[in-house]
């Protein structure tokens, strides 16, 4: 039976005290506890939003520059494409200007070498004429010049003819 | 912290509770050992003087283990921790006293105690199975330091210096992770927010409520286990103060109650008006009875366990044979270490009822 009936004096220590530390502890533990938890907690979940934002929006920063990069890329191997071709064509066409201007330029130094041989050919001939008529006329003087000379050759001729 | 030191400090604090244990169960036999010895020497006292019959020696001379028991589990107004021979182990504590004649007296508890450490008087007042008595008859308020208020002083500055400690921490650096002994408490303050508060009272109110339930949750999961500190008091196995836990707890919960609570009572919406000549009476009874049973729950739990300790040391004595002691020592030990989860379960069990009646009382109209 003594064991449950309460004390007096217990109890009035009891309520004393429990209230002296629901006070202390409220005032000075369980206020900043609760509401720095209460904070923290807030800025962990926060920084957990802001981080997935961030990364979501690095993601499509990163797409985006792929696709830059990618495009960039694209536009680069056409140009390369492009200028290859261009100056493919120019070599291809500057050979074929630079045969052709060649071929025409032998074509014409033959047709003149042609010309020019021709009338080489011709004037020396003509020359020749001019000058085996000079000289056979110059002969022909000469050795008509006196009497003799020229009865001597009148035998021979005749005796060449006698003889032929 | 790196996790090895932790586990070292682990293993060094668990080596110390271990200690502790086999140091309570030990010292708990020293005093069971030490008052069979003072009993029997004072009944050959007492026969010597009085010339009794031999066979009333032998009788009463017998181990008494339901006294025993009794008194460990009883306030004192000293505070004893153990006896080894002639030698008592005592802190004797203030005994303050208020007589209508005499005024309000503070004396110390040694004073009822003469050099053979027998009860003797004392201006007036007599020290009767742990209760002063005026020896004039007259009625006694005591108003004493006994074992179990001291126990209970020196538990709200432990929890004072523990609590306003962290909650200095936390005020310091709040956005910080937790760190020592605040990283111990931080789940359990969570725990009791989320769990216990939240789950029960409900998003909108808990927060009102958190200090109360806190203090009421820690107080008694300290008391319940200093309590099994050797030496320690049985603080929370004392009626007077699950009594006041209870009628705070009653307060709380009917200074908070809102109109659904009330009508729930005094009108249980839904129900034939003539069952209300039952239904009223029977709300009106639940009121004090929810928090009489936090009172007996608190009690009886912690009382049960230290009672069935003192049991299991007993019955060395009963059996008188030391042996039984490889038997016993391994058995309450593992008794301990069950008492240190229902310290636990008790604290857990009584803020979660309480909370549940609060959520009760807050709970709004949502019919």
């Amino acid at each position: 039976m003594e064991l449950i009936t309460p004390d007096f004096g217990l109890i009035f220590w009891q309520l004393l005290v429990f209230g002296i530390l629901f006070f202390l502890l409220a005032k000075f533990a369980w206020k900043p506890i609760i509401q720095s938890l209460a904070e923290r907690e807030q800025s962990i979940d926060e920084a957990i939003k802001l981080s997935e934002t961030t990364r979501a929006e690095m993601a499509e920063l990163k797409a985006g520059n792929e696709q830059l990069i990618a495009s960039a890329r694209a536009e680069r191997d056409g140009l390369i494409k492009q200028a290859k071709e261009a100056s493919d064509a120019m070599i291809a066409q500057a050979k074929l200007d630079a045969q052709t201007a060649a071929s025409q330029e032998i074509e014409k130094a033959r047709v003149a070498f042609e010309q020019e041989k021709a009338s080489a050919v011709a004037a020396i001939r003509k020359e020749a004429a001019t000058l085996s008529l000079d000289l056979a006329e110059k002969v022909l003087k000469s050795q008509l010049k006196d009497k003799a000379a020229q009865e001597k050759l009148v035998t021979e001729w005749m005796a060449d003819v006698k003889l032929s | 912290m790196p996790i090895k030191t932790f586990l070292k400090k682990m293993y060094f604090s668990n080596i110390i509770l271990g200690l502790l244990f086999s140091f309570s169960s030990f010292s708990v036999l020293a005093n069971e050992e030490a008052v069979a010895h003072d009993t029997t020497q004072a009944h050959a006292d007492s026969t010597s003087h009085a010339a009794a019959p031999a066979a009333h020696e032998a009788e009463s001379a017998k181990f008494d283990p339901g006294k025993l028991i009794l008194h460990h589990i009883a306030d004192e107004h000293d505070w004893h921790f153990f006896t080894i021979g002639h030698f008592h182990a005592t802190l004797p504590l203030p005994c303050i006293v208020y007589t209508a004649s005499q005024g309000v007296q503070i004396f110390s508890s040694a004073n009822f105690k003469n050099e053979h450490h027998e009860e003797i008087p004392y201006n007036g007042f007599v020290l009767e199975h742990g209760k002063i008595h005026a020896e004039n008859g007259e009625k006694v308020y005591d108003f004493s330091i006994t074992k179990n208020v001291a126990s209970l002083m020196v538990s709200a500055i432990l929890l004072l210096v523990i609590f306003i400690g962290i909650g200095k921490r936390y005020k310091e650096n709040p956005h910080r992770a937790p760190k020592g002994i605040q990283s111990m408490f931080e789940p359990i303050i969570i725990f009791v927010r989320d769990e216990i508060a939240k789950n029960n009272i409900g998003e909108k109110h808990y927060r009102r409520f958190m200090p109360y339930l806190l203090t009421v949750f820690f107080f008694i999961w300290f008391n319940n286990m200093l309590g099994l500190v050797p030496g320690g008091a049985n603080l929370t196995g004392n009626i007077a103060v699950t009594l006041v836990l209870a009628i705070i707890a009653f307060f709380v919960t009917n200074f908070n109650g809102r109109s659904t609570y009330w009508t729930h009572i005094f009108a249980m919406p839904g129900v034939p008006k003539w069952m209300l000549v039952i239904l009223t009476p029977v709300e009106i009874v639940g009121i004090f009875m929810k928090p009489f049973s936090l009172m007996v729950r608190l009690f009886a739990n912690i009382t049960a366990g230290h009672i069935i300790l003192l049991s299991l040391v007993s019955l060395i004595f009963i059996f008188e044979n030391a042996a039984l002691g490889l038997a016993v020592v391994p058995f309450s030990l593992f008794m301990n270490v069950i008492e240190l989860i229902v310290a636990f379960i008790q604290a857990f069990i009584f803020t979660m009822l309480v909370s549940t009646y609060i959520g009760a009382a807050v709970e709004e109209h949502h019919h």
